[in-house]
């Protein structure tokens, strides 16, 4: 029975269509077709005609590799999402532009996720886990100097971070089209997720140590330099900037995630799901969920302090990166003074 | 194995079989977005809507039972939606006691989770539907000539054409580690550490893999004249009499949706 | 049934169709590949390359296309010498075949395929359909148009790679292993291919008998370093050379 439940949250991550209301899906529609059109075009900005090859390989690979499955406890299995992988391995934007097209192609060939949703699948599997998974990696990377045990570090917490994001949006989308209960849905998801996160984790971590150990000339150049130090193929600002929009995100989310202890009344009540009660039978559930904008007062100043912490944690981060930065670099100067 | 797992068309010469892919993938998503517009308790729209569908289904003389069999397989996914039943507020019907909690089940909370689980499983069956009598290269067209960009195209083609070698490959990967560790199966031997890196370690050989493949691919493309653009033969115009048909089935979806906000 | 949209040189009988000039390669990593290789091959002759893995003999087929840039010598077919400035040219003239026909194959039908070559030579969409039909049918595979190529046997996978080449209407083949991994049927059907085909041709394999039964003359590749260059019925009956060189007779 557990490992029912269990399975079918892993499932859930997949959104079927009919689960999310038209203007949730339309939301993230309009930012998938965003973030993948700018990565469209940073992909064709690197003018590497051998990325089409590649890219298109890679989503077929992700797609086999998630059937390489192991088992955890009970029934349940490990298996890869893939997106912190891709991201790391091929950079960002062809991380975005492969998960896509395992999403898309999930969606069309097997119906697993909706096509009208797709647009949320996409961002919720493609778009923020290549992104936030290669911020992460790439941010902690250069914290631990890279050094072979931060590689390892950096690749797990970023693919655990990816999942339970996932997860987590995922169940804000669910909660706010009206389709399930925020507070089962938000510990449930994300419970099972940070277990799900530790296998995502763990393969991450051994298949990047597999990579480095064997071929590292294979890896594509920018890892290379990056690891070398050579040159930054991501700035510090895009990493600080994609942790900030994150940040944000999970604020405006924390106010479904906040469950009180006194039961489903209490949430769906500030919600303002209770409010409309009697004639909700004929209230259009697709075009505006029963929740109005007034209902959100009561979330507004977990909302308002979640922004004003995640400031704080970004200003901290970005000073910490500052310091790191000049003393690194006072480094590489008396360095070169004394080769010249 | 892997053909039969991957390959979702079932061919056939209906008249849904005919019809062009950009007509059937237009009123495939025309028909999930009116879906999802339906207010809860639509029940003569949603009724109507899976008329329509099962009309489409036996037309094309797939199965409605095949058609059925898949959509039952997408069952766990609406899992997460049994919680409306108790977190909408209305006239209660029935308690579940759990232990330390007592959940109570309302009338509307029934209705909502009746709709949203219906809305899903006509979804469902069109997209279903669109899959077996579709083949998936002439949905990618379909795609193309519906203005998705030509990148997305060329990837998720290439991607087609390279799942069946590398699903193959992953589960040739998986069977020499199953020969190799017969303490994997029902005991789960080694700790949880070291079967999660044999795991990524075929991952990593997978990855590794599909890399030197795609070199190679990139070469014979090379040879074959290929200098970063990617080109590809005009889509044939469309037929007048599938315009014709989308059109009427659209009109018909549209009517089907108002009707369910007028009356 | 051939209209010429790329202005091809003509081939006088005079004109080698492939010389290779004092031919050199090194990989990034240093690895010497070729060293001072000449080979001069005439228009419509066909040849065979032997030698042990790692000889060199791949890496000497990507020279002809200009895959891979010689570091040192030259590389012509017919009268154009192969230079970053003539690589569209060069690579129309030169179809090159992969020894795994998976990454020959990339396109997800066998037309798209074989329509990859003559589209992005820029030719008008009806050129590009005719080509299709004639190259397949010059492999015997007509009718395969709309076929996957996962749906298809080795032998035939490899049948369509060539016509992938054929259809750009190529004046020299280079194949790579062509017989690799085919069933006794399916060779025997490339051996009576190989022999229908008026291209002049440049062939690695370690197929002694293909040999015998294409090629009139044989070059064998050691050590990035052509060692022998003879006609084929001499290599075959000098017993020390096969030996030496680690070839079988047929």
């Amino acid at each position: 029975m557990l490992d029912v439940l269990v399975r079918s949250l892993v499932l859930a991550l997949h959104i079927s269509d009919g689960l999310l209301s038209t203007s949730i899906s339309a939301l993230f529609w309009i930012l998938t077709v965003a973030c993948v059109a700018w990565a469209v075009q940073r992909t064709n900005r690197a003018l590497d005609d051998r990325q089409v090859p590649l890219m298109g390989v890679m989503a077929a690979c992700i797609f086999a590799a998630q059937m390489l499955n192991f088992p955890i406890a009970g029934g349940t299995s490990g298996h890869l999402l893939g997106g912190a992988l891709a991201a790391i391995v091929l950079g960002p934007w062809a991380g975005v532009l492969v998960m896509t097209c395992v999403v898309a192609l999930q969606a069309l060939l097997f119906q697993d996720g909706g096509i009208v949703v797709m647009g949320a699948n996409i961002f919720n599997m493609g778009v923020l886990t290549a992104l936030s998974g290669s911020a992460i990696f790439y941010g902690l990377i250069r914290l631990t100097g890279r050094q072979s045990w931060g590689l390892m570090v950096s690749g797990f917490i970023a693919a655990w971070v990816t999942v339970v994001l996932s997860a987590a949006l995922t169940s804000a989308q669910l909660a706010a089209s009206g389709t399930a209960s925020a507070t089962v849905v938000f510990p449930a998801m994300i419970g099972v997720h940070m277990l799900i996160g530790i296998g995502e984790g763990l393969i991450t971590t051994a298949a990047l140590s597999f990579l480095l150990a064997t071929r590292p000339d294979l890896l594509p150049a920018w890892l290379g330099n990056e690891l070398s130090g050579k040159s930054r193929p991501i700035s510090t600002r895009q990493i600080l900037g994609t942790g900030l929009v994150i940040a944000v995100l999970l604020a405006l989310l924390s106010p479904f995630a906040s469950s009180a202890p006194d039961g489903l009344e209490s949430v769906l009540e500030r919600l303002g799901v209770a409010g409309s009660s009697g004639p909700t039978a004929t209230s259009p559930v697709g075009v505006l969920p029963d929740y109005t904008i007034p209902g959100l007062e009561g979330g507004l100043s977990t909302i308002l302090a979640g922004l004003v912490g995640v400031l704080i944690v970004v200003a901290i981060g970005y000073s910490i990166a500052m310091l790191i930065r000049r003393r690194r670099s006072v480094a590489r100067d008396t360095k070169s003074m004394t080769t010249s | 194995m892997a053909q039969q797992l991957l390959d979702r068309y079932i061919a056939g010469s209906s008249v849904i079989h005919a019809l062009d892919a950009r007509v059937k993938l237009v009123l495939t998503i025309a028909l999930i977005v009116c879906a999802s517009l339906l207010p809860v308790g639509a029940w003569l729209a949603l009724t109507a809507f899976t008329a329509l569908v099962w009309a489409a289904i036996i037309a094309s003389g797939v199965g409605l039972p095949t058609i059925l069999r898949r959509s039952l397989l997408a069952l766990p996914f609406l899992l997460v939606v049994v919680t409306v039943i108790f977190s909408v507020p209305g006239r209660p019907i029935f308690r579940l006691p759990l232990g330390f909690v007592t959940l109570t089940a309302t009338d509307a909370g029934l209705l909502r989770f009746i709709t949203i689980v219906w809305k899903s499983w006509i979804s469902m069956q069109a997209a279903l539907l669109l899959t077996a009598t579709t083949h998936f290269l002439d949905v990618l067209r379909a795609l193309q000539a519906l203005h998705m960009p030509k990148i997305i195209v060329a990837l998720m083609s290439f991607m087609y054409r390279y799942l069946f070698i590398l699903v193959e490959e992953a589960q040739r990967l998986l069977r020499a580690r199953d020969c190799r560790s017969a303490a994997l199966q029902g005991s789960g031997g080694g700790s949880l550490l070291w079967r999660a890196q044999v795991t990524g370690r075929l991952v990593g050989t997978l990855f590794l893999r599909s890399f030197e493949r795609s070199e190679r691919i990139y070469v014979a493309m090379l040879s074959r004249g290929y200098t970063g653009e990617l080109r590809s033969l005009r889509a044939q115009t469309l037929d007048r009499r599938d315009l014709r048909v989308g059109l009427v089935v659209g009109a018909i979806l549209l009517i089907i949706t108002a009707q369910a906000f007028v009356g | 049934m051939a209209i010429h949209e790329l202005e091809l040189p003509k081939l006088h009988t005079t004109t080698p169709a492939i010389t290779l000039n004092q031919l050199s390669f090194a990989y990034p990593d240093g690895r010497v590949a070729l060293q001072n290789v000449s080979v001069t091959i005439n228009s419509g002759e066909k040849v065979a390359l032997v030698g042990p893995n790692g000889a060199g003999k791949s890496t000497l087929l990507l020279h002809l296309n200009g895959v891979l840039g010689a570091l040192d010598g030259s590389v012509r077919i017919a009268d154009v010498e192969v230079r970053r400035d003539t690589l569209r040219k060069v690579r129309a003239l030169v179809g090159l075949v992969f020894q795994d026909p998976d990454d020959q194959l990339f396109s997800p039908t066998v037309f798209d395929d074989v329509a990859f070559g003559p589209l992005h030579m820029g030719l008008a969409e009806a050129e590009v359909r005719a080509r299709v039909v004639w190259a397949l049918e010059q492999v015997g595979m007509q009718g395969f148009e709309d076929r996957m190529p996962h749906h298809m046997s080795v032998g035939q996978r490899k049948r369509v790679a060539v016509a992938t080449v054929l259809s750009m209407e190529p004046q020299v083949l280079a194949l790579d292993e062509p017989s690799a991994g085919l069933d006794p049927r399916a060779r025997r059907g490339l051996v009576d291919l190989l022999q229908s085909l008026s291209q002049t041709m440049l062939v690695s394999t370690h197929d002694m008998r293909l040999i015998a039964e294409v090629f009139p003359r044989t070059i064998i590749l050691a050590n990035g370093q052509v060692a022998h260059d003879a006609p084929t019925d001499e290599i075959l009956s000098n017993r020390a050379l096969l030996e030496e060189y680690g070839l079988e007779m047929p």
